[in-house]
């Protein structure tokens, strides 16, 4: 990771230096060892800050929808799940895409502090990857981890390691990235399709009803760029939570994924940052896979410009509810 | 949850296109066919112009069914508006059954102007399911009741 990075800075600092770019979009050291953030550089010295380790979930390519607006030229790093968010922000034509630069880089899958916490490992104060073996050194000496046993959800369901096509002007890629199944991503969308509706019902209700309408996870999704948010109307009804005992929650979280359906990318952003640890996944998730099952294998982003499958259509569509006959 | 309300009279949503289903409606009128009362018609340009907001809120003031209709697929007085509706209840319909809500609350009819028999035949069957199914408890929103 340390050759990665070194690599990844050397290549700013070259863009820097030709002209080609004036800033740079990456990862920056937190205030803990384990909450790297996204955040601009522009002058070389500053990239001292510069960081990328398991550590850098975030999905930087929504920050180009503001950076698109501004002159110059940015130089953007994104992993390969990132490069399809950006594809689909530019078949929105919402990123100019003449005035970003992008780097493709190898990603091994990233880390979930709370996952690390989980296993009783306090005062992270650094990493080191080798690969699939992880050591996180910490306060009171070294653990030695498995990756795959401490990855956010996100990664561990990694839907593909290929980056987008055309998405990078170049990439930087060491070692060979694992080939990804991308239907095992729907296993547990399958088990609650397998469950009765009264079962279901009582799963969504008990996570959908932890909500706190903090909104984070529309602010850092990809497909939510709307400059004006229903969520942010007040004569809407579901702006904000509402001292409602009986699971008002759901319209939200109904409104919210249908919005994002046939372009969400499953860039897993909104679950990695829900402070709720809401499954969102498993809703976007569902809309992906009717989508794929009823209206032909679709993955939003794969293809800047494409139609995404909602502003579509087929005269031998199936009519609303017929898959969903008695006993399913 | 199930607390039996004693007054329960269902209350229907139809969202109706103009160009079709509403015509068909009022031809089941003219006809002097009946269907229920408790059916609240709500005319549409097209059955495209239905947002899945809409239905949502329709159940947030209190419906206990809602049901879109529009002209026949290849009928459509905007030529594809009602393909378009298709493929998003279609998926708004998978949504609800996923979160746990009844399916047989919500419903697309295509009903054309000739149909007001077929109107009167959907209104009263449809009503006659939600009447089975109850009120609408999984889909409300306790700010809008009184
Ligand atoms: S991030 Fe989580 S808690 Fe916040 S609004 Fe979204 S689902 Fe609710
Ligand atoms: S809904 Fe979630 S997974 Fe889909 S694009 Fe938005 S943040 Fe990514
Ligand atoms: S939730 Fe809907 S309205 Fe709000 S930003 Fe996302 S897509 Fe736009």
């Amino acid at each position: 990771m340390q050759e990665l990075e070194n690599l990844m800075i050397k290549k700013a600092v070259e863009l820097l230096d030709g002209g080609v770019v004036d800033r740079v979009i990456g990862w920056k050291k937190g205030e803990f060892y384990y909450d790297n953030t996204p955040a601009t550089f522009y002058k070389k010295e500053e990239l001292n800050d510069f960081v990328y380790n398991g550590f850098c979930g975030a999905n930087l390519s929504k920050y180009l929808v503001a950076e698109s607006k501004k002159g110059g030229k940015v130089l953007v790093f994104l992993k390969p799940c990132d490069t399809y968010s950006f594809n689909q922000l530019l078949t929105e034509k919402r990123i100019d895409r003449d005035k970003v630069y992008t780097v493709g880089i190898e990603c091994r899958g990233h880390l979930n502090i709370e996952s690390i916490r989980a296993r009783g490992i306090e005062g992270v104060v650094g990493l080191e990857e080798k690969g699939d073996e992880v050591t996180v050194k910490t306060l009171y000496g070294d653990a030695k981890l498995k990756r795959g046993e401490v990855m956010l959800e996100k990664c561990l369901s990694c839907k593909t390691k290929k980056f987008a096509h055309n998405a990078c002007d170049e990439t930087i890629v060491l070692h060979e990235m694992p080939e990804e199944d991308p239907n095992k991503r729907f296993s547990m969308v399958i088990e609650l399709e397998k469950m009765t509706p009264d079962e279901r019902f009582a799963f969504w209700k008990s996570q959908l009803s932890k909500c706190i309408r903090c909104n984070a996870c529309r602010n850092v999704c990809p497909a939510c760029t709307c400059f004006k948010c229903v969520f942010d109307n007040p004569d809407s009804g579901i702006a904000a939570k509402a001292n409602d005992d009986r699971f008002e929650e759901k319209l939200f979280h109904i409104i919210r994924s249908f919005h994002v359906a046939g372009r969400c990318t499953d860039c897993g952003e909104c679950s990695r940052v829900c402070p709720q640890n809401i499954p969102l996944h498993l809703l976007n998730r569902k809309y992906i896979k009717d989508i794929n099952e009823l209206y032909g294998e679709y993955q939003a982003g794969a293809e800047a410009g494409s139609r995404a499958p909602l502003v579509d259509f087929r005269e031998e569509d199936i009519n609303p509810g017929e898959n969903l006959k008695e006993g399913k | 949850m199930q607390e039996i309300n004693e007054k329960y009279e269902p209350l229907i949503v139809a969202f109706c296109c103009n160009w079709c289903s509403y015509a068909g409606a009022d031809l089941a009128g003219s006809s002097r066919l009946s269907y229920p009362a408790n059916v609240k018609i709500i005319r549409v340009p097209c059955s495209c112009r239905v947002n899945p907001m809409f239905i949502l809120k329709a159940f947030q003031r209190g419906a206990d069914g809602v049901i879109l209709c529009g002209c026949h697929p290849g009928d459509c007085h905007y030529t594809t508006g009602n393909y378009y509706a298709r493929r998003r209840m279609t998926m708004l319909f998978d949504m609800l059954d996923y979160l746990g809500i009844e399916r047989e609350r919500t419903r697309v009819e295509w009903v054309s102007a000739a149909e007001g028999n077929r109107f009167a035949a959907v209104m009263n069957d449809f009503a006659a399911k939600i009447n089975e199914l109850g009120e609408n408890k999984r889909l409300e929103d306790l700010r809008c009741k009184n």
